[in-house]
C-alpha cells in the first residue's frame, strides 16, 4: 500500500505500539501536526495533549501524553514519550482513581 | 563422644536450612534476571530513536547547547555510582565500588574536586562509614529501577551541570560521571565508567549504517528548541539505562553468589556428616571394647577365685 507509513509509539521503558497508519496527529508546542505518508522529515517537540493515529483497515487509535517527540523520515513516523497511555491499554477505573487521587493530593 | 555426635547433627541441621535459604535467593534472583534482562530490551527502542534525534540534530545544526559544551578548565567533578540496596551479591557492590575509588583517584590527581552522588544502600552505607560527604542519595529501586528513579537522577545531575556553568556557583560541577555495572553475559558483569556530561553525542549505542543518510529534517519550533528539550531526556535515559544493566548485573551477580553458596553448604553437610558417622562408630566401637574389657576383667576375676 502506497499510502501507509510506518508508526511506532514509544514509551521510557517499552515500545507501546507499532505498525502500518494512514494518518497520525498529535499536537506539537506549535500546534496541530498533521502526518500522512511520505511526509517531508520532521522532527518536533510534542507538548501535553492526545496522538490520535488511523490505522491501515480503519483502525484507529488516541494516546494521551504529557510530551514528547515526533521524528518523521523515510516514510517512518516515531512519536517519543516518556510517559503515555494508550486507549485500548487504559482503563476507565484506574483512571478515575488516579484522578481522584491527584484531586484529593491538590486539595490538601 | 555421644555430646559431640550431637554438636555434629545439629550442625548440619542449621547448615541444612542455610542451603535451603541460599537456594531460594538463587532460584528467586534467577526468575528476576529474565525480567530485568526484558525490561533492559523493551527500553532498548526509546533509548536507540533519542539519540538517533540527537544526532540528527547534532549534525544538521550547529547548535551549541549547555550540555554539551565543554567547561574551559574542568575543575569540579561528579561520579554517580549507582550501587545495589541489598547484599548477599558476591562483589557486585564492592567491585563498583572500588572502579568508583579509582575514578575518584583519577580525577583527583587531575586537579579536580569530587562529589559523590549515590544510588543504593550499599554504596550509602560505604560512604556513611567512612565519614564522607555524599550530595545526594537515591534509595530503594535498585533490583526493579522505574524510569521515574532515573529522571529524579538525571534532574538533579543537570541542575548541578547547569549550575556549574557559572564558576562560582555553589553546588556546581564541570562534568560528571557515571560509574555502574555492565551485564556482558550471565557470568560475566564488569564494573564500568562513563562520562555522563558534558554528551558527546557522536558516540550512539548504534551507530547509522554508513549507507543511510540521515534525512534533511526540518525541526520545529528551531533546532535549539529541540536539542533544548531532547537532550535532557537523553540523560535520563542513559542514566536508566545505566540502571537497567546495574539491576540485572545484581541479580546475576547474586544468583552466583547463592549458587556458590549452596554448593559450599552441600560440601559441608557432607564434610559433618562423614564426621558425625565417625563419631558416632567410635562411640559404638568403644563401647563394645569397654564391654568386652569388662567381661574379660569379670572372667579374669572369677577365673582366679576358682
Amino acid at each position: 500500500m502506497a499510502n501507509t507509513m510506518k508508526v511506532s509509539l514509544v514509551a521510557a521503558d517499552r515500545e507501546v505500539w507499532s505498525g502500518e497508519a494512514t494518518v497520525v496527529n498529535a499536537s506539537t508546542v506549535d500546534g496541530e501536526i498533521g502526518v500522512m505518508a511520505n511526509h517531508t522529515p520532521v522532527l518536533s517537540v510534542l507538548a501535553a495533549g492526545q496522538i490520535d493515529v488511523r490505522t491501515e483497515n480503519d483502525g484507529h487509535w488516541v494516546a494521551a501524553t504529557d510530551g514528547g517527540f515526533i521524528s518523521v523520515a523515510n516514510n517512518e513516523v516515531r512519536l517519543l514519550c516518556e510517559r503515555v497511555e494508550i486507549s485500548y491499554e487504559s482503563n476507565f477505573d484506574e483512571a478515575k482513581r488516579l484522578l481522584d487521587a491527584k484531586i484529593a493530593e491538590e486539595g490538601n | 563422644m555421644a555430646v559431640s555426635l550431637r554438636e555434629y547433627r545439629a550442625r548440619i541441621k542449621s547448615t541444612e536450612s542455610m542451603k535451603k535459604i541460599t537456594r531460594a535467593m538463587e532460584l528467586i534472583a534467577a526468575s528476576r534476571i529474565i525480567k530485568a534482562q526484558q525490561r533492559a530490551k523493551q527500553a532498548a527502542p526509546y533509548a536507540r530513536e533519542l539519540s538517533r534525534a540527537v544526532s540528527a540534530v547534532a549534525t544538521y545544526s550547529n547548535v551549541d547547547h549547555p550540555l554539551t559544551t565543554e567547561p574551559e578548565n574542568a575543575k569540579r567533578a561528579a561520579v554517580l555510582v549507582v550501587t545495589s540496596d541489598r547484599g548477599l551479591a558476591g562483589a557486585y557492590s564492592s567491585s563498583v565500588l572500588k572502579e568508583a575509588e579509582r575514578l575518584n583517584e583519577r580525577l583527583r590527581a587531575e586537579g579536580k574536586t569530587v562529589t559523590t552522588y549515590i544510588s543504593g544502600r550499599k554504596g550509602e552505607a560505604y560512604f556513611k562509614f567512612r565519614q564522607r560527604p555524599v550530595a545526594a542519595a537515591w534509595t530503594g529501586f535498585s533490583d526493579q529501577p522505574q524510569y521515574e528513579n532515573a529522571r529524579e537522577i538525571g534532574e538533579t545531575l543537570i541542575e548541578a551541570f547547569v549550575a556549574g556553568l557559572d564558576e562560582n556557583a555553589e553546588g556546581g560541577v564541570d562534568e560528571v560521571h557515571l560509574v555502574y555495572t555492565q551485564f556482558r553475559s550471565m557470568l560475566v558483569q564488569e564494573p564500568h565508567t562513563v562520562r555522563l556530561l558534558p554528551l558527546e553525542v557522536v558516540e550512539g549505542e548504534e551507530k547509522p549504517a554508513a549507507d543511510e543518510v540521515l534525512p534533511l529534517y526540518e525541526f520545529e519550533p528551531s533546532p535549539e528548541a529541540v536539542l533544548d528539550a531532547l537532550l535532557p531526556k537523553y540523560v535520563d535515559s542513559r542514566v536508566f539505562l545505566a540502571l537497567l544493566q546495574a539491576s540485572a548485573s545484581e541479580l546475576a551477580a547474586r544468583q552466583k553468589a547463592m549458587k556458590s553458596a549452596t554448593d559450599n553448604a552441600e560440601e559441608l553437610i557432607k564434610k559433618f556428616t562423614r564426621i558425625a558417622n565417625q563419631a558416632r562408630q567410635a562411640g559404638i566401637t568403644q563401647e563394645i571394647s569397654e564391654i568386652v574389657g569388662g567381661v574379660n576383667a569379670l572372667a579374669d576375676a572369677t577365673a582366679g577365685s576358682e
